[in-house]
């Protein structure tokens, strides 16, 4: 899961206003105005204020980069607003403090009335209480009403361990269940496209990968069909779940209803090495975690990078990692002319043989060939021999077609240096 | 005694009265209309003007009409938070999707009288500069359609819709949208997105208020069919007249459903506070009373999603003194003036103007269980306490109609409805969880009472245990 996205919200330029609210009883000024998903400025939102105090609101149906539903409730926040009086002044504590009014239940003034953090504003004077006994009362309610149709299979979800129903039942679970009823049953084993498979079970229905298909990759695949609680995400009939971008939805999906055909089943999440990368795929370079173990790469994920791939990856350069570990892959070193036996660990003899061969070589008669997949240090040092040598230099793209988010047309990735 | 006051539904029932355009012409109608068609911009004395429109939206405000649907609204406010400076056009919507259980008022318009909306509804729009407007009518009223969109074509005839109505330089046109069948389109914002194309998935707020991003992310007013029916009234009386209907704050008249174990069920059009709950069930204009040799158990006053009463309740309710002041009254349930504060102050609300009667044959774990499934059935699925808590309800309580209850199983429903109002995106989590509140704080004895004899029962015939028992015969996966 690509979660970097909670902390990495980026300040708005200086000179947005800011204005002044107190999040668990700490004053904090944040700007009036903050980039949506889009990247549009708007009002700030209550979560938008706790992130920027260091106060995490759990969310399921939220992502910074997709619009806002507001569906999953999870992120109900208990909050205050300063007291207006009837001549629409301020009412003041004894302190001379604004008195804050709690939002409560207009029909229950006994109980408080929660927004939700990811599309309510704040206001000046706000008051936000991302931890009082009431927020945390509703967090409990909502996740209990998440888990009690959820089929629980922990143990065989692909999910486990990156898991945000997991995660929350941490913080706001309960040891046993109160639900004595028999759990909606709906199916299983839903083979979306040719990449990506769906558990309905496990789904919570947030909507974040119909927001992605829609609304990213432009492709109106998912819906729900069916009402209440027998909601049950789909393909449009007819259709096939087949983009490009198909196995975002898998990266964005807070539970384990969708999972990847690639990599279900191949290893635990907690066993993989993650290593900060870049996809080599095209002349795009999207930021990447790569998820190894035992020196075998499991998995590419993309890794959030505004300035190229926002939190996105195409599936193209996501499943073009199998090669790494290809047992028919080039790894030996060798040539008749260096009189170099192809086998492992002959690459200290070979460049030697390479380097007394150039030594002597005449300008105008050396050739080298080299791949645009080679990183730019790699070929800038190779340009430079090329150089001395007076070398034809040339560079050939491998192209092919490229699409509307991120798949360059070119699928070396450093064909223009 | 008080007595129908017949004002929206003044021909409605007469005989001979028909639904076409002449039928309605012949009794004044669209005179209405000329009038506010015809009204020229004032001066106020402050030295400001105010255009026809504004004089319009001041009358409906003046006559403190509230909102006919459920909420009670004043249209008058509604109206004056419509975003007009936008420069994007204003919608109007009337709301025909008439589906709360008990309620059967606004079919009676649309049925017998539907030129007496359609007019309202054409002044309403030239109030509000609408120049396009919908009536999304329930997907189980295709008889409803027909005669609205027939209703409609001979407006267009005469030239009351279209462009340059009756020469005075304002277009109007109004569509027929017919619902899919769902509950949740009497939204409004589920009625916008349904009406959209979309599922009818209520939208949050904020940001999308109607009056400012509604229909096409437009400024839209969404009003009941009764609320367009009223404006036309208030109109062609002005304002001030019609607030002499009613009582204070709660002006007008309202068409009250009245169903159940009456007598006489049916629809009566009453001054709003005039009548009691007691004479609308009891009296013989109204419901005609319970049959006979029932007694009355309990009384939902408006619409299956408002709070029940149960017979022989008291309230404080607040009244005026002769010293001008408020102060609180205990009335009999029965006394309860039939308006919008004091179903409130008693802890319901008259909802959509639909009461609905249960006498002593009622079994009432049954009746909330009939209650739960419908809402149930009904939620869109769209936010988690409503999707998961409405069916989760429904089950426990069919489970307790099926001999398998609990006695704690009272507490567990009060706390599973706890867990839905107030969290989610529309009010259908208040419509689904106030039913069950409601019946168990009130009839608890009767739920306790079912889940004992279900926990006794098990432990005679069986060794085992009854919560052991119950959870293998309800959860087979455990």
């Amino acid at each position: 899961m690509s979660n970097g996205v909670l902390t990495e919200q980026k300040p708005a330029p200086p000179p947005i206003e800011k204005i002044k609210v107190k999040i668990d009883g700490k004053e904090i000024e944040v700007p009036k105005m903050m980039p949506d998903w889009q990247g549009k400025l708007q009002a700030t939102t209550m979560l938008q204020a706790c992130e920027l105090a260091g106060v995490e609101v759990p969310h399921y149906c939220y992502h910074p980069k997709l619009p806002v539903a507001g569906n999953c409730r999870m992120c109900l926040v208990e909050f205050g607003t300063p007291m207006m009086g009837p001549d629409r002044k301020p009412v003041l504590n004894p302190d001379g403090t604004p008195k804050i009014a709690r939002s409560v239940l207009p029909y229950e003034p006994t109980s408080a009335r929660g927004a939700i953090a990811c599309a309510s504003p704040i206001s000046p004077g706000m008051e936000i209480y991302p931890s009082s006994p009431a927020t945390k009362q509703m967090r409990e309610g909502v996740l209990e009403y998440l888990l009690i149709n959820h089929p629980l299979d922990c143990p065989i979800c692909d999910q486990a361990g990156e898991c945000k129903l997991q995660e929350y039942s941490v913080d706001y679970g309960k040891a046993s269940s109160r639900f004595a009823e028999e759990k909606v049953h709906k199916p299983k084993q839903v083979n979306l496209g040719p990449r990506v498979m769906l558990d309905d079970e496990r789904c919570i229905l947030c909507s974040r990968c119909i927001r992605f298909t829609k609304d990213i990759a432009k492709d109106d695949a998912l819906g729900f069909v069916e009402r209440g609680s027998h909601s049950t995400l789909t393909k449009f009939p007819g259709k096939n779940f087949d983009n490009n971008y198909t196995l975002n939805t898998v990266d964005i999906c807070p539970v384990g209803a969708l999972t990847s055909k690639d990599f279900r089943f191949q290893m635990r999440v907690w066993f993989l090495k993650e290593s900060k990368s870049i996809c080599t795929s095209c002349g795009t370079g999207c930021n990447i975690v790569m998820g190894s173990r035992e020196n075998k790469v499991y998995r590419y994920e993309p890794r959030e990078n505004d300035a190229v791939n926002s939190c996105w990856m195409c599936d193209h350069g996501r499943l073009n990692y199998k090669w790494i570990n290809r047992d028919d892959r080039l790894t030996k070193v060798g040539g008749s002319k260096l009189n170099v036996q192809y086998q492992d660990g002959a690459w200290s003899t070979a460049l030697r043989a390479v380097s007394d061969a150039l030594k002597n070589a005449a300008t105008g008669s050396v050739a080298i060939i080299a791949s645009a997949r080679q990183t730019n240090e790699e070929l800038y040092l190779l340009k430079k021999l090329g150089k001395k040598y007076d070398a034809l230099t040339d560079s050939v793209g491998r192209m092919d077609k490229g699409d509307h988010l991120l798949l360059n047309a070119d699928r070396n990735p450093n064909t223009t240096g | 005694m008080p007595q129908e006051y017949r004002l929206i539904l003044k021909h409605a029932d007469e005989p001979g009265y028909t639904p076409d355009i002449d039928c309605y012409m012949r009794n004044g109608g669209y005179e209405t209309l000329k009038k506010a068609l015809s009204f020229q911009t004032k001066d106020l004395p402050d030295g400001k003007k105010q255009t026809p429109q504004e004089q319009i939206r001041q009358e409906v405000t003046t006559s403190g009409l509230r909102g006919r649907g459920g909420a009670g609204f004043s249209c008058g406010l509604k109206w004056s938070l419509v975003d007009r400076k936008s420069g994007k056009p204003i919608y109007m919507i009337c709301n025909a999707d008439e589906s709360e259980p008990g309620t059967f008022k606004d079919r009676q318009i649309i049925h017998k009288d539907p030129h007496q909306l359609i007019e309202g509804m054409i002044v309403a729009c030239f109030g509000n500069d609408v120049h396009l407007a919908y009536i999304y009518i329930r997907g189980e009223m295709p008889e409803g359609a027909r005669i609205l969109n027939r209703a409609l074509a001979e407006a267009r005839a005469k030239n009351f819709l279209g462009k340059n109505i009756l020469g005075k330089g304002y277009d109007l046109e109004i569509h027929i949208h017919r619902g899919a069948g769902a509950y949740i389109c009497g939204e409004e914002t589920g009625l916008i997105e349904s009406l959209e194309g979309k599922r009818a998935y209520p939208r949050i707020k904020p940001p999308y208020f109607p009056a400012i991003l509604g229909l096409y992310m437009c400024p839209t007013i969404v009003n009941n069919v009764e609320t367009l029916a009223a404006v036309k009234h208030i109109v062609q009386m002005g304002g001030a007249e019609y607030a002499k209907l009613g009582t204070p704050n709660n002006t007008g008249t309202r068409i009250v459903s009245v169903s159940g174990h009456v007598k006489k069920p049916g629809y009566f059009e009453v001054e709003v506070g005039k009548a009691t709950l007691g004479e609308l069930i009891f009296d013989e204009k109204f419901g005609g009373g319970l049959r006979d040799g029932r007694k009355l158990k309990a009384i939902i006053p408006g619409g299956s999603s408002a709070k029940v009463f149960k017979a022989g309740e008291k309230f404080k309710v607040k009244r005026k003194g002769p010293d001008g002041q408020l102060t609180p009254v205990e009335v009999d349930l029965l006394d309860l003036p039939y308006d919008f504060d004091s179903l409130q102050q008693a802890g319901s609300m008259s909802g959509s103007g639909a009461i609905i009667v249960m006498d002593d044959s009622t079994d009432i774990v049954a009746a909330l269980a009939n209650l739960s499934e419908f809402y149930a059935h009904e939620s869109c699925g769209q936010c988690t306490p409503c999707r998961e808590g409405s069916l989760w309800m429904s089950k426990a309580l069919h489970r307790l109609t099926n001999g398998h209850g609990r006695k704690q199983d009272a507490d567990y429903l009060i706390r599973i409805a706890q867990g839905i109002q107030g969290r989610t995106i529309c009010a259908f989590g208040e419509a689904c969880s106030w039913p069950v509140l409601s019946f168990i704080n009130k009839f608890k004895d009767e739920f306790e009472a079912r889940g004992a004899r279900d926990e006794a029962k098990h432990s005679s015939s069986a060794g085992a245990g009854p919560s052991g028992e119950m959870r293998i015969a309800a959860s087979p996966q455990h």
